[in-house]
């Protein structure tokens, strides 16, 4: 009790724990992403199971679960783990926790292994869906692909649905992230796919991230090859989308009370 | 008193909401071992304050250390202890659950048993907190605060809407921590809580700090009585009413038909009577009701009115009231 010398704990352990209880938190209240998991698997089985010369093509079935799937997790992360968190910072356990010798980063890392690990559930209704309905099909490897193309899509948007949560309140980062998700995965091939877009439209669209994962999954899907900067327009979105969470934490002051 | 540096520096701190001065040109120590009251009405700054202590806002101007760091550096915070408002848990988590969030986050936290058995909470250790009652919110609030050892503990009411056996439950918690060595600082707007626990109290109000001194003096000063009477009128001005002896100060002279009506508050309600009594003054329907903390807070405020004084402090105005605490 006398010196300064006391570390502060291990970065992981931390993130660990935020994460763990994050989930544990979840769990109990399935509901907050039970419709995420939903409407995915619903957009599938009355959309695509229904054209039998799309749901009996190996190929562009497997293409169109794929792109649901992105849109699942898209829409996972930056509902419930990215403007989730401008509901949990009204509440009087979040200034709390920030008094709490932890910086930002593993309250936010705990919070994308959540988001990650929610991702992986809301995939499985479009992964049964398209295995018992579709032809879609995928081998052992393109599966073991899979598995780190839900970690690559989860990452950059649980990151930008943080961004957003901490600088908004509860009802106007849901009206924004809203504004955001249905353009950027309609923009980006998740609905359409990007063929049929208009030449500007497909110029812009490569510059978005929703359209560089697009791109990698098909390629792991059909072999097409991705635009070569699909992974570093990604991978700079995810960085770009981090700094702004970890700036917005930053900023955040919790609620106005005196 | 424990010498060594402050745990708590505050050095003529301002910090507003919009329009709002919550804060303004504050300064105060809070030093090893000590077990301080924050008083003051609802809004007064107090939890702005301890905002800022704990590294949850920063002030507009001037500074603010903790444990001799920036408490907006987590490393300074390891030493620091805070307690969640009671409705903040968060309530599908278990009991067991949030005491091991929190403790996690420090080098060499008590177990959950410890923690929990300091406040009688061990059986609920497999209840969400959602199914607490009020008063077994607020104790597990409160163990939060200590599971860390922290060496200072901030405290926000720590015993609002508490009945009197949980309060009590909760002092005796709290001085068991402190009598461990630990620093504690405590806001309340409950002078019997303050009265029950701390040594030095620190009277706050308007964004101001306005008395800071031990326990005792602020008690005399917040002991004040108030005198009513009526005068007819012209007779004995305010000057010479406040200057009997036993008076502090006139509070207030508002004429009426009868007469005059007079407050005045007084130190010793009998003797300024008597006084009165002596001089052969005509006073009619003599009421003495004791002063509220309100009350005595706004004879603090008229008592710093009167003279300059320096750091913002009230030590002038009130003599025999207050002293400055710097050891």
């Amino acid at each position: 009790m006398t010196t300064e010398t006391l570390a502060r704990r291990p970065f992981w352990r931390l993130a660990w724990l935020h994460a763990r209880l994050g989930f544990v938190e979840t769990v109990r209240i399935p509901i907050a992403v039970i419709g995420n998991l939903a409407f995915p698997a619903l957009a599938l089985l009355f959309f695509v199971v229904p054209q039998r010369a799309v749901a009996e093509n190996p190929l562009y079935a497997t293409a169109a679960v794929v792109q649901l799937g992105v849109f699942a997790v898209m829409s996972t992360c930056m509902f419930s783990f990215g403007a989730g968190v401008a509901e949990d910072r009204q509440m009087p356990f979040d200034p709390f926790v920030r008094t709490l010798p932890a910086g930002p980063l593993p309250r936010l890392t705990g919070r994308v292994l959540n988001g990650v690990g929610w991702s992986y559930v809301s995939v499985v209704p479009i992964v049964l869906v398209g295995w018992l309905l579709t032809a879609a099909a995928l081998t052992w490897a393109q599966a073991g692909w899979s598995v780190l193309l839900v970690l690559a899509a989860a990452v950059p948007f649980v990151l930008l649905g943080l961004a957003i949560g901490y600088r908004l309140s509860s009802k106007a980062a849901i009206a924004v992230v809203q504004a955001i998700v249905f353009p950027l995965a309609f923009a980006g091939g998740l609905f359409m796919p990007p063929e049929a877009f208009p030449a500007w439209l497909d110029a812009l669209s490569r510059a978005l991230p929703t359209r560089a994962l697009r791109d990698l999954t098909v390629q792991m899907v059909t072999g097409v090859e991705a635009y070569a900067l699909a992974l570093p327009v990604l991978l700079g979105w995810t960085f770009v989308f981090g700094l702004l969470a970890v700036l917005a934490y930053r900023a955040d002051e919790g609620r106005r009370f005196r | 008193m424990t010498a060594g540096p402050p745990v708590v520096e505050v050095r003529g701190v301002r910090r507003t909401f919009g329009a709002v001065v919550a804060l303004d040109d504050v300064s105060l120590d809070v030093h090893p071992g000590e077990l301080v009251g924050l008083l003051g009405p609802n809004g007064a700054g107090k939890s702005t304050l301890l905002s800022l202590v704990s590294g949850l806002r920063r002030p507009d101007a001037g500074t603010v250390r903790l444990l001799g760091g920036d408490p907006r550096d987590a490393r300074s915070r390891i030493g620091l202890g805070t307690t969640p408002q009671e409705t903040g848990l968060p309530p599908t988590l278990r009991v067991g659950e949030v005491v091991d969030l929190v403790a996690g986050h420090y080098p060499d936290p008590m177990t959950r048993g410890e923690a929990l058995a300091r406040f009688g909470l061990e059986d609920l250790v497999r209840r969400q907190t959602g199914g607490l009652s009020g008063g077994q919110k607020r104790r597990l609030a409160v163990a939060l605060a200590l599971v860390g050892r922290p060496r200072l503990v901030l405290l926000d009411e720590p015993t609002t809407g508490l009945d009197v056996e949980a309060r009590h439950v909760l002092w005796q918690a709290l001085r068991d921590y402190h009598a461990d060595g630990a620093t504690v600082l405590l806001t309340s707007h409950y002078l019997e809580e303050v009265e029950a626990l701390a040594q030095r109290v620190v009277v706050i109000d308007r964004g101001r700090v306005l008395a800071d001194g031990s326990l005792r003096s602020v008690l005399d000063l917040v002991g004040l009585r108030r005198v009513l009477l009526t005068l007819p009128a012209g007779v004995a001005d305010g000057d010479e009413l406040a200057a009997l002896p036993g008076a502090h100060s006139l509070a207030g002279r508002v004429a009426s038909p009868a007469g005059d009506r007079v407050t005045v508050l007084a130190s010793d309600a009998d003797a300024f009577v008597r006084a009165l009594v002596e001089r052969g003054t005509p006073f009619r329907d003599l009421e003495v009701r004791g002063a509220s903390l309100e009350e005595a807070f706004l004879a603090l405020t008229a008592a710093q009115g009167e003279r300059p004084d320096d750091e913002g402090r009230a030590g002038a105005g009130a003599p025999a009231a207050t002293q400055e605490v710097t050891a």
